[in-house]
């Protein structure tokens, strides 16, 4: 389980390039670094279920990104914050 | 597949429906009285909750902590929906919820999105110039506060308790219930009198 406040990085994994898939991951977030607020619960893999496959519950959080960084824009303390499964999350 | 597209979504509905009952996946019942359900949220239901916690401590403590008990303690039906969470504004953090995947939207408690929700412009823009599509509704977030846009991606839903605005001490549950829009608990606009 990662604790709130770990340093994350989102993995820079493009599944739609190697055929059909569903992904809750925003592209915009692929790649980059974030920070764990906390962990929402567990619940099964929406990647599986949209297949209609066995879904292994997985840890959910809410992970924060600083805004400007994303785009180099913005006002400096704002931020983005997105629900992530852990498959998708590398503690950094 | 063309043949599916190209269905008219009647017959198509018809068909499914069909399909699920045959299949006893779902009744007809099932049907009728979730779709009741769907078609009776309205951001009122919303309102009403926004108007208690700022009146409540204790049930504004209950919705932070769990917005659907929050919302079924308002006898609003939230069995089998996902969870909701609920985001609070205060003077420091504005909070902006968007679906940039799809269309998550806080249906058991706001009714249907407004019809920009799901549009491009207001995905995209919501997370790459916030302040500046914010500044387009009207919605000037100061410097000294910070915006926090929750992009609603998965298994939760997002609601914004926005702040109680001056001119309002004394108000009761129903008059505060009657400024909330739903735009306030999203986070696009914020309540004033």
């Amino acid at each position: 389980m990662l604790q709130p406040g770990t340093p994350v990085q989102v993995k820079l994994d493009w599944p739609e390039t190697r055929g059909p898939c569903h992904i809750r991951t925003p592209h915009y977030l692929r790649g980059r670094m974030g920070v764990v607020e906390r962990h929402l619960g567990d619940f099964p893999n929406p990647e599986d279920l949209a297949f209609a496959r066995p879904a292994a519950r997985l840890p959910l959080y809410h992970v924060r990104f600083d805004q400007p960084a994303l785009w180099g824009e913005g006002y400096a303390g704002d931020a983005i914050v997105v629900e992530l499964y852990e498959s998708w999350l590398e503690a950094r | 597949m063309m043949e599916l597209i190209e269905a008219e979504s009647g017959r198509l509905l018809a068909a499914i429906t069909k399909l699920l009952g045959e299949k006893g996946i779902v009744t007809e019942d099932e049907l009728v009285s979730r779709q009741a359900l769907t078609d009776a949220a309205n951001p009122g239901q919303g309102a009403r909750m926004v108007a208690r916690a700022w009146l409540d401590a204790d049930y504004r403590a209950l919705m932070l902590r769990d917005g659907a008990a929050a919302a079924e303690a308002m006898g609003i039906p939230m069995r089998g929906l996902p969870p909701l969470g609920v985001l609070e504004n205060d003077a420091e953090t504005h909070h902006l919820v968007v679906c940039t995947l799809c269309s998550c939207y806080p249906r058991a408690v706001l009714g249907y999105p407004p019809f920009w929700f799901k549009s491009a412009a207001y995905r995209a823009r919501a997370v790459r110039d916030p302040r500046g599509m914010l500044g387009e509704w009207g919605t000037i977030v100061p410097d000294s506060v910070k915006l926090r846009v929750v992009d609603s991606t998965a298994d939760y839903r997002w609601m914004v308790l926005p702040l109680r605005p001056a001119g309002t001490e004394g108000w009761d549950e129903a008059q505060l219930a009657a400024i909330v829009r739903d735009g306030d608990m999203i986070g696009v606009t914020v309540p004033g009198v």
